[in-house]
């Protein structure tokens, strides 16, 4: 029987969940890794060469050279995980959730310093849907 | 005999720390965050606890996917500051109060919580930044802090009812120490905010609100509250709000609010604090 999810109609999330952290868990300890500043070095010398000692798949490397961080979460990742990349690319959380949120840096902090994203229309994708 | 005299709860943002030790806390963007911290700061100064059992949660940091403990105490003599990537936080060594967090363990574990005993780890901003928040930047921290770590990233965290009923447990745990020392629990995380997918940046101020009002009056039908509705609600990573309910079943049936605090945002997050005494 497969889990219930009743998180699955939340719009625009995505629940890091037993599923989720076992189809991530290569792509997520890959960014563990980044922790060491040698690492790092490695890592943005050759990204290709650094991602190919880890039994991640063509798809998840492709979105982490692209720093594609919505791929990546549909891939399994998790933003605690991708912190250590903004970081190693000398971004921010705050950077890193406006790629996500499909927003310039500046307007999601705006947004942040305005209230933040109000919750109505953001409950069920239904809402969405129902315009 | 060992006494909670407080239960306080705040935020752990990863950038309040960085705003912190870079020197920018006057900063207009900071201001009304820690002008609500300075009543707070006198009052640890006048209610100096000697231990601080202090709730949070590891970011990817200690615990990565390679080890997912649901509920870890550190029971260590210290604890150094992790590198999260931008090399550790320049924060004192944490000393850990071993001989109450081993005696804690015992009596949880006997009480059918299965928490996992931590004696070597680093700690991450989850635990540094309410120590900043609350004592400033001492050379070294004024009291023992013992670490309980909360799984809340991978999903399910424990139950907001087990959390409270944890939290009863570790009260009665304190209760039955025999040193005649203080002891305040801290429940951190939250308030309102999620960090990914298209949704990032949601806040819930009344949300926010009407969870400190039942965290300190209806403690017990809080902790009813399912995951969903946090996370709808909240933010996927507001359901970080059931370590909040730890440090509530530590105390009294009845408290006293000493302090509250609310601000939107530090980052992306919605700023809550809270100072209890019990009633």
């Amino acid at each position: 029987m497969p889990l219930e999810k009743p998180y699955l109609d939340i719009p625009g999330t995505t629940v890091f969940d037993s599923d989720m952290a076992r189809t991530g868990y290569h792509m997520n300890q890959f960014c563990i890794s980044l922790m060491k500043a040698e690492n790092r070095e490695r890592f943005l010398a050759d990204e290709r060469a650094y991602l190919d000692e880890w039994p991640m798949s063509e798809a998840q490397k492709k979105v982490v050279m692209a720093r594609d961080y919505l791929g990546m979460q549909s891939l399994g990742g998790n933003v605690y995980y991708f912190a250590k990349m903004f970081f190693t690319d000398k971004k921010s959380v705050l950077y890193g959730s406006s790629t996500m949120a499909q927003m310039s840096e500046d307007e999601y902090k705006q947004m942040m310093i305005d209230g933040g994203r109000p919750l109505e229309g953001n409950r069920f994708i239904t809402e969405k849907d129902d315009g | 005999m060992a006494r909670v005299t407080a239960g306080l709860t705040t935020s752990h943002v990863p950038a309040i720390g960085a705003a912190i030790d870079l020197g920018k806390t006057g900063e207009d963007y900071w201001k009304p965050l820690f002008k609500g911290f300075e009543f707070s700061k006198q009052y640890m100064q006048d209610n100096m606890p000697d231990v601080v059992f202090l709730i949070y949660n590891d970011h990817a940091s200690a615990f990565d996917l390679s080890m997912i403990p649901t509920f870890a105490i550190g029971c260590g003599e210290s604890y150094e500051s992790t590198d999260e990537g931008w090399g550790p936080r320049p924060v004192p060594t944490v000393k850990g109060a071993p001989d109450l967090a081993w005696h804690i363990r015992q009596h949880v574990i006997q009480d059918d919580f299965d928490l996992t005993t931590v004696n070597e780890m680093s700690v991450d901003h989850g635990f540094t930044v309410p120590l900043s928040l609350l004592f400033g930047q001492p050379k070294e921290w004024p009291c023992l802090v013992i670490p309980f770590a909360v799984n809340v990233i991978v999903y399910p965290p424990p139950s907001g009812r087990r959390c409270f009923e944890l939290g009863k447990s570790i009260r009665r745990a304190i209760d039955a120490f025999d040193d005649d020392i203080n002891v305040q629990i801290w429940g951190t995380g939250g308030m309102s905010h999620q960090l990914q997918g298209q949704r990032a940046g949601l806040i819930n101020s009344e949300f926010d609100h009407q969870f400190m009002e039942d965290l300190i009056h209806r403690p017990a039908e809080l902790a009813e509250m399912p995951h969903i509705d946090y996370q709808r609600d909240a933010g996927s990573e507001g359901i970080e709000l059931v370590m909040w309910l730890i440090m509530r079943g530590a105390m009294n049936a009845k408290v006293r609010e000493v302090h509250r605090h609310y601000h939107v945002p530090a980052s992306s997050t919605a700023v809550g604090h809270l100072i209890l005494e019990n009633a």
